[in-house]
């Protein structure tokens, strides 16, 4: 009898633990979903044509909207991919080929590093070389931020990337007459490049909502700043400004920011989602 | 990989490839310039803040810009105890959440909840402070607070008046922020764990919740203590939803309903607005303690989880 009751006691704690785990996972995707939830019942509402085409208008006007932020941010997330990728790209080659001994694994342990220094660790590196001795906002210190951010990703990735592409493939190229210049532009990085895109594609998504570093480099602006020299408007930026202004106007506009920002990460993410299925379907064939 | 049959494949001979080899290594140095650059540049832009206090900088309290009197103490409180916060929450959710994903859950159940809680992760800073200050503050002054005090008003940490934004509500924040970090690299770290543990633990007729807690978490236990690091590495470096619910107050208070300050969250929000040169490099000297603080903190999380999992985390 005694052995029954604790077989039962053993058998309702094992149900009650995994419905505990159960639910700590729904807690988990539950907060996904509140948050989601919020940003676009309160958000929906903001988001029209103007909102997303039209300038700021100052305090006390209605109206308005997000539109240089939105091309502010494409400006400074395509210049700096334009910077990262080919530096990304160039240290995960040698990663990749020259993969061994001291100077590659104090590289690595660099490129680490720097994916767990915080932001704004970052945006003052780029206010203290470039914004600083110019003496004014620009940005091009924002693209240089968001460089360093997306940095990591991208070498590991490549790395990663380039090491999976089987050794035989890279011989017959080279058997054939290629050099290694050609056979890795030819042969090896088209191999890689679903991966390498998968990588790019949560690189940008993880700047996109970037906002800390922006605060002392892109600063804002109220026009349709298109020069990359000068101070330019952000939509992440423009979300926080927003948020704690007191005008409900604003705060309105910060929702519908959000909802924008949102969106726009969610489909960085399932690009590159799919990327991700592609790559391992190529080096599966 | 046979390295030494690799390294002759890979010697570059040809003038072309000469070139290739020069342009590989000059890109991976100028990487490994940035990131040195990088540290460099933060300890010049402190050097008038560290020459003038010194050491006493971290533990001075006084954080006066009108009096040029800089000190560190407030916003190291006010990281450490918001990290503290949000890894206390976290870690329990995080870890119980892999458990089922890992363990539990069957694969069409897993493979969805995963990519939702992924995308928790990907969720902007700033839209989670949108969140905190609109949603969670308020509800945090009328709800949870109050709830809170009237259990545990007795102690200092619950006392004292409530205004939604302080220490409670940025560590709830950072909590769900850093959720997703600990439940997936605990779910492969758990995950790692071979079989025949698990077999073995059954087959002597254990339930599979004693075998979770009782084998594959004992087992895991390291790589998952690295998960929860790399998720606190994660909350002390955490800056605009920090910035956006905390209140902004550089002073200590026990109570966790008072508003306070973050070593991120004060540069974010006076930089730009930092008048003399002391200033401007008492809140560089402050990024450089951050950079610092999560580089250790970095590096021993990762050791952790490649001791269990083997591979770079």
């Amino acid at each position: 009898m005694i052995g029954t009751a604790r077989l039962r006691r053993r058998r309702v704690s094992a149900s009650a633990g995994a419905a505990l785990t159960l639910l700590c996972a729904l807690l988990a995707a539950g907060a996904l979903l509140v948050i989601l939830g919020y940003v676009v019942v309160q958000g929906i509402g903001a988001v029209n044509w103007a909102f997303l085409t039209q300038l700021p208008r100052p305090v006390g006007m209605t109206g308005g909207g997000v539109g240089n932020g939105i091309l502010g941010t494409i400006i400074i997330i395509a210049i700096a991919a334009a910077m990262a990728i080919p530096l990304g790209l160039l240290t995960g080659i040698y990663l990749a080929l020259f993969g061994r001994g001291t100077i590659p694994e104090a590289l690595r342990f660099l490129s680490d590093v720097l994916s767990g220094v915080p932001s704004i660790a970052i945006g003052l590196f780029a206010y203290t070389v470039l914004v600083a001795p110019l003496k004014h906002f620009s940005a091009f210190s924002a693209s240089f931020a968001f460089m360093m951010l997306m940095l990591p990703l991208l070498v590991r990735t490549s790395e990663q990337a380039i090491r999976s592409v089987p050794q035989t493939v890279r011989e017959g190229a080279l058997a054939l007459g290629m050099s290694n210049f050609r056979a890795t532009m030819r042969v090896v990085l088209p191999t890689a490049r679903p991966a390498i895109i998968t990588a790019l594609l949560l690189a940008i998504a993880r700047v996109t909502g970037e906002t800390a570093p922006l605060l002392f480099t892109a600063f804002g602006s109220q026009f349709w700043e298109t020069n990359p020299g000068r101070p330019m408007a952000v939509l992440a930026l423009q979300v926080f400004n927003y948020a704690i202004s007191p005008y409900a106007n604003w705060q309105a506009q910060a929702w519908g920011g959000a909802l924008l920002l949102i969106v726009a990460v969610l489909i960085l993410s399932l690009g590159a989602r799919y990327m991700l299925s592609q790559a391992s379907r190529r080096l599966e064939s | 990989m046979d390295e030494p049959a690799f390294r002759r494949i890979a010697r570059f001979v040809s003038p072309v490839d000469r070139g290739f080899a020069a342009v590989v290594y000059g890109g991976s140095a100028l990487f490994a310039v940035l990131i040195v650059g990088l540290f460099i540049e933060l300890v010049l832009g402190s050097w008038p803040s560290l020459r003038a206090f010194g050491p006493s900088f971290i533990w001075k309290s006084a954080w006066d810009p009108v009096a040029s009197k800089f000190g560190a103490l407030p916003m190291i409180y006010g990281t450490v105890v918001t990290s503290f916060i949000a890894i206390l929450l976290a870690s329990f959710v995080g870890i119980m959440a892999a458990v089922f994903l890992a363990d539990f859950a069957p694969r069409w159940i897993a493979a969805p909840l995963s990519f939702l809680i992924e995308l928790l992760a990907a969720v902007p800073s700033v839209v989670y402070g949108l969140w905190g200050l609109f949603v969670l503050a308020p509800l945090v002054r009328t709800t949870i607070g109050p709830v809170l005090q009237h259990l545990l008003g007795w102690t200092p940490l619950f006392a004292g008046p409530i205004y939604g934004v302080g220490l409670l509500t940025a560590g709830i924040i950072l909590a769900l922020m850093i959720v997703p970090t600990v439940t997936a690299i605990s779910r492969d770290v758990i995950a790692a764990i071979p079989r025949d543990l698990r077999e073995a633990s059954m087959a002597l007729g254990s339930t599979k919740w004693e075998t979770a807690t009782r084998v594959v978490l004992p087992a895991a236990r390291v790589g998952i203590f690295g998960a929860c690091v790399l998720g606190l590495g994660r909350a002390l470096g955490e800056t605009i939803a920090v910035t956006m619910v905390i209140g902004n107050r550089p002073e200590i208070s026990a109570s966790l309903f008072a508003p306070s300050y973050t070593l991120a969250s004060v540069i974010a929000n006076e930089f730009t607005e930092a008048t003399s040169a002391v200033y401007i490099s008492a809140l560089i000297e402050l990024g450089l303690i951050l950079f610092v603080v999560s580089i250790v903190v970095n590096a021993v999380a990762r050791l952790m989880i490649w001791s269990v999992r083997g591979s770079r985390a």
